[in-house]
């Protein structure tokens, strides 16, 4: 009776894993196929890869992407941790303010999200696709930096920077030698985390530019047309490079958070 | 001059308010303005016209529906996760996970490479001697991704509180001579209420907001909400925009409702949920 019941429990999970993968491991394959056909195997060919990194559209479109995710998640790391050292030693109530005006972006369906800035764009003048872009990832990049900054903030002491001012540092220089260092990990989390979150959109950038394609809006533009294998191939690329970035925040989170915890048990220990 | 450290966030507060405040408010202005003032003109619009309504009930209908599904597919997962070693789930939680991090529109792309007439479940039903189906562009298809999509976010918040749930609690209702089925339905189930509620939170809230789904595996024959959305403001251009922004601001409060109404629930629970948001 046991051994059925983990039996059963075994093939459940299975089955729903296969439901979650199966897609995503029938594109990969299919993205080696010799031919065009996504029915039947006709040898494993790198073909679609070599027309994929032959197409200057998709090329232009891959820089589009990396490009807007690099400045995107460099600017709104720079501003977003800024904003967290300000906020942070702000009183309390202006401080719930901001705080819940930069958890708008996060909570806000990102249709939403992009239809606003769509409308913000053209009654502003502000042309360029490119320049919509950016400032739309920018935006929705700062809130997540800063909630990552945050913690850290929390964590480090204010005395020290105090310490820094009374022995003559200017605000910045303390800034740069005292608290920066501190709170590092967590803008290097705010950064990773950014630049992927930038590399991962559609739906804003689909409302927010304006003539100018990233690689989500080239995709979403071809497969409404039916399926392709060149975009099965690009598929697989940016599958692979998403969960690796995102394998390396969550490892990174999560050794910190042991770090933590050890760090507290010997502190314990100590009391 | 002493700067004060407040200050280094004020870079920040000239760019949200411009890029964060403002879009939203202009949202509500165009819902509620027309050339001569104040008007609800374009909200009566968007909320008698019949086609309007008719997509607007079909999403709401089939978010629900694939909420369900998520639920009853997603909830076993969580329990049987809950019971496993804590290594074993704790590599097999990551499996679920990773699924989630892969762009919504690559998963429904897959899809779309999988239901194909030309694709590789017709190829296996013409291998078997079957009869190829049509798959892809029908509602079954645009219901299929909505589940597909969003069943890692049922199971995540439910195992969170699973996994923190009191064993001996089931073993004292087991050792008081309740049976297994009893067991689940009196001591497991009510402790997990806050997890479900928020499942249904974050599965509801994108399956009702989402657009290109319908688009890419409903052949633009099964219209969501936010596909209408994006049709008066990509297709229609300037002139549907206070339509359009009466639309958005109707999905907004749908949104902002259903998530009072969660709250109001998880409050009614008692308890914290595992929310990620």
């Amino acid at each position: 009776m046991k051994k059925f019941r983990s039996f059963f429990r075994g093939t459940y999970l299975g089955l729903m894993l296969i439901f979650l993968y199966a897609p995503i491991l029938v594109l990969m394959v299919f993205s080696f196929n010799g031919s065009k056909s996504m029915g039947r195997w006709t040898g494993f060919s790198f073909r679609w890869y070599e027309a994929l990194f032959h197409d200057t559209t998709i090329m232009d479109a891959l820089m589009v992407t990396l490009s807007v995710a690099v400045i995107s998640a460099l600017v709104a790391t720079i501003i977003g941790t800024f904003a967290a050292i300000g906020i942070h030693s702000m009183k309390k109530n202006p401080r719930g303010v901001v705080e819940n005006i930069s958890r708008l972006p996060m909570v806000n369906p990102d249709l939403v999200t992009g239809i606003s800035f769509m409308m913000l764009f053209a009654a502003l003048g502000i042309k360029g696709g490119y320049t919509r872009m950016l400032i739309a990832h920018i935006t929705f990049n700062i809130p997540y930096v800063i909630f990552s900054v945050m913690p850290k903030l929390r964590q480090s002491s204010n005395l020290l920077y105090e310490a820094a001012l009374d022995l003559g540092c200017t605000p910045m220089t303390a800034l740069r030698k005292v608290v920066i260092p501190d709170i590092m990990p967590g803008i290097i989390s705010g950064f990773v985390l950014a630049f992927t979150l930038s590399l991962d959109d559609f739906v804003v950038s689909w409302f927010a530019t304006d003539g100018i394609q990233n690689l989500s809006i080239y995709i979403y533009g071809i497969a409404r047309r039916g399926i392709s294998p060149k975009i099965n191939a690009l598929c697989t690329l940016m599958f692979i490079a998403v969960v690796t970035l995102l394998a390396f925040v969550n490892i990174r989170s999560i050794k910190e958070e042991r770090e933590q915890e050890q760090a507290q048990k010997r502190l314990s220990h100590r009391a | 001059m002493k700067l004060k450290r407040q200050a280094f966030s004020y870079p920040y507060i000239v760019w949200m308010l411009i890029f964060i405040l403002a879009p939203m408010l202009l949202i509500v202005y165009f819902a509620f303005s027309s050339e001569t003032g104040l008007t609800f003109d374009n909200i009566i619009t968007a909320l008698t016209n019949e086609m309007y309504m008719q997509v607007l009930t079909r999403s709401v209908w089939i978010a629900l529906k694939a909420t369900v599904l998520c639920l009853l597919l997603g909830y076993p997962i969580a329990y049987i996760l809950s019971t496993m070693k804590k290594r074993t789930a704790a590599i097999l939680y990551v499996l679920f996970i990773v699924p989630m991090w892969m762009n919504f529109l690559l998963r429904t792309y897959a899809w779309q490479v999988l239901l194909d007439s030309n694709g590789i479940i017709n190829s296996i039903l013409t291998f078997l001697g079957l009869p190829a189906q049509q798959f892809l562009y029908t509602e079954g298809a645009v219901m299929l991704g909505t589940v597909y999509n969003f069943l890692p976010f049922m199971v995540l918040p439910i195992y969170s509180v699973l996994v923190k749930l009191d064993r001996s609690l089931v073993e004292a209702a087991a050792d008081l001579g309740a049976n297994p089925v009893l067991c689940f339905i009196k001591v497991v189930l009510p402790q997990s209420v806050p997890g479900i509620i928020s499942g249904i939170t974050m599965v509801f809230i994108p399956a009702i907001t989402t657009f290109a789904i319908s688009r890419l595996l409903g052949g633009g024959k099964f219209l969501l909400y936010g596909d209408l959305i994006e049709n008066q403001f990509i297709t229609l251009g300037q002139s549907a925009w206070p339509v359009g922004s009466a639309l958005s601001f109707i999905l907004l409060v749908l949104v902002l409702i259903s998530m009072a109404i969660m709250r109001r629930a998880e409050h009614d629970a008692g308890e914290e949920g595992g929310m990620l948001w």
